[in-house]
């Protein structure tokens, strides 16, 4: 086993206020968004963000807390934004720190994350090949609405409004206008492509690098385009 | 690419989509909610003009007032010095309906159903609102509930039972874009949908549409909004002084023959129950300039 020990990837995770896990209506409310959509759910990884939370200072309390998402099919995988007590009894949980938090010992806290270098070498392995299907959504995305294409592609028959938001692990492939945002490679792969129709977006992003509206470039507004990530860049080109 | 082809009381959801066509399905619709998410777009002037434009078309309708606490119905129906019990009475089972409900004066066939204004919109008890909506079915061929702005709870009542929704909205972004919201809302939140029946029918009305500030580019053109809702366009009203004259007085403004704002809720009215007519009041009022110059009013 030669180099390449430790890849960087980007991912995107769920962070639940701590302070909500405390709320009557929490259980109910979740379980209710569970049911809605249960695929983007299940085993889905979770950090808890312990600002401005009280307690879980106990390792017993994030044992808690792991076991009520549990409940939901919910992973508790990290913290965020703890203090340094809480910081020690979330590791001695097994939890992982999440940036930022108030004090770490070993890292140094950055404000954004920096995406892993571009590396020379080849990869020793190639990304494993999506498991999830292709999903198909119909209809129009409406503003506040959400589709995540877990482990695969997403493709759209309509369009995707302002204040709405589709992403996937794979590729998207909008035959619509795209008005809202599209988040493409959303666990990372930085292969995955964006498809649309025409490129009204809020926001474009591929495998964590992003774009908003105003770094469009202005030339491809209003075009039917494909947004790939080349060098580490996010690149509009006509289709 | 949406293609409207008929909006009406038999509804036929019709659209042609990049995928093609969609199945076709014809219901009676029965129960309409006029909603909007945006506050203040004029939910209360359609609820109250659609109403009376149903009920002089000969229909027998009844507009319940869902926008408990703030009870603005009855004034726009002119009927606030009739009230004695509300929809909240009835569905607390303290009265009956025909207690509640208000017999227009101008048309037979119209009936008001006005709300608490000394209660929440928590009072509106689903099962309740079940129970009271069966009732009127009975007795009536169509039921406008007039919704609350936002996406809260009351809103969400009043919108839950719906056949047909008409989304009202003014043009411009924010009321588009919380207009877009609700049409979702109504796609996942509505009995229809929990049920996995037919679709509520979704449809467009444009309000508050001032031609010459669309020409001068300060407000969305028709186009625009249907492009981004992609829902049928069911009409557009003008903004027009005589609906703050008609609110003022208590009538409903389809009663004002002079009001442009009237004849155009008429014919929404009209192709909601199937009928073709040509979209009026794109364009500037040329004849407002001319009485301007020569200083009529
Ligand atoms: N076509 C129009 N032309 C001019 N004024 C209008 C028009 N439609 C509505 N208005 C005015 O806009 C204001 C708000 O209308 P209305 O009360 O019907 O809105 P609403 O959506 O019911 O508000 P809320 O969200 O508070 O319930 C009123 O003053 C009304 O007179
Ligand atoms: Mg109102």
């Amino acid at each position: 086993m030669a180099g390449n020990l430790v890849q960087g990837a980007l991912f995107t995770v769920m962070v639940i206020r701590a302070g909500l896990l405390r709320d009557p209506a929490f259980d109910t409310e979740l379980a209710e968004q569970v049911r809605r959509s249960p695929r983007f759910f299940k085993n889905a990884p979770v950090v808890l963000d312990l600002k401005a939370a009280d307690g879980f200072g106990e390792v017993a309390e994030f044992a808690a807390a792991r076991e009520i998402l549990r409940r939901h099919t919910l992973t508790l995988v990290g913290i965020q934004n703890a203090l340094p007590a809480q910081f020690e009894a979330a590791a001695a949980a097994g939890l992982a720190s999440f940036a930022p938090n108030a004090r770490e010992p070993s890292r140094r806290v950055r404000p954004e994350p920096e995406p892993a270098p571009e590396r020379e070498a080849p990869a020793p392995l190639p990304p494993a090949s999506p498991v999830g299907r292709t999903r198909l959504v119909t209809e129009p995305v409406r503003s506040g609405m959400q589709v995540y294409a877990r482990g695969g592609d997403l493709v759209v028959l309509a369009p995707v409004s302002p204040g709405a938001e589709v992403a996937a692990d794979g590729h998207i492939h909008i035959y619509g206008a795209l008005r809202g945002r599209a988040l493409a490679g959303a666990s990372g792969d930085k292969d995955a492509r964006i498809f649309c129709s025409r490129l009204e977006a809020e926001l474009v992003s591929i495998a964590g690098r992003y774009l908003v509206s105003e770094q469009l470039p202005a030339d491809r507004l209003n075009l039917a385009v494909q947004i790939a990530l080349v060098d580490g860049r996010l690149t509009v080109t006509p289709n | 690419m949406t293609l409207i082809l008929r909006v009406s009381g038999r509804v036929l959801r019709e659209e042609a989509r990049v995928s093609g066509r969609r199945k076709e399905e014809a219901f009676l619709a029965k129960i309409i909610v006029v909603t909007s998410g945006k506050g203040g777009v004029g939910k209360t002037t359609t609820a109250a003009a659609f109403s009376a434009g149903l009920a002089l078309r000969g229909h027998k309708t009844v507009v319940i007032d869902f926008d408990v606490g703030l009870r603005n119905l009855d004034l726009v129906m002119g009927c606030e010095r009739r009230v004695v019990f509300d929809f909240i009475n009835v569905i607390n089972g303290d009265a009956k309906l025909n207690q509640a409900l208000i017999k227009d004066k101008r048309n037979d066939n119209l009936f008001i159903f006005p709300t608490s204004q000394t209660r929440d919109k928590e009072a509106l008890k689903r099962e309740g609102v079940d129970r009271v909506l069966a009732e009127l079915k009975e007795s009536f061929d169509y039921i406008i509930c007039d919704s609350p702005a936002g996406i809260e709870h009351g809103a969400i009542t009043a919108l839950y039972f719906a056949d047909c929704a008409i989304i009202v909205t003014n043009p411009e972004v924010s009321s588009v874009r919380d207009s877009d919201r609700i049409i979702g809302i109504l796609n996942s939140k509505s009995r229809r949908a929990e049920r996995g029946e037919t679709p509520v029918s979704v449809s467009l009305l444009l309000t508050r549409y001032a031609p010459d500030r669309v020409t001068k580019g300060e407000m969305l053109t028709v186009d625009d909004v249907k492009e981004i809702l992609s829902i049928p366009l069911l009409g557009v009203i003008p903004e027009s002084e005589s609906v703050l004259r008609a609110s003022n007085t208590g009538t409903p403004v389809v009663f004002d023959g002079e009001s442009p704002a009237g004849h155009a809720y008429l014919d929404a009215v009209a192709r909601f129950l199937g009928e073709q007519r040509e979209l009026r009041f794109l364009k500037p009022d040329r004849r407002g300039l001319f009485r301007l110059i020569f200083g009529r009013a």
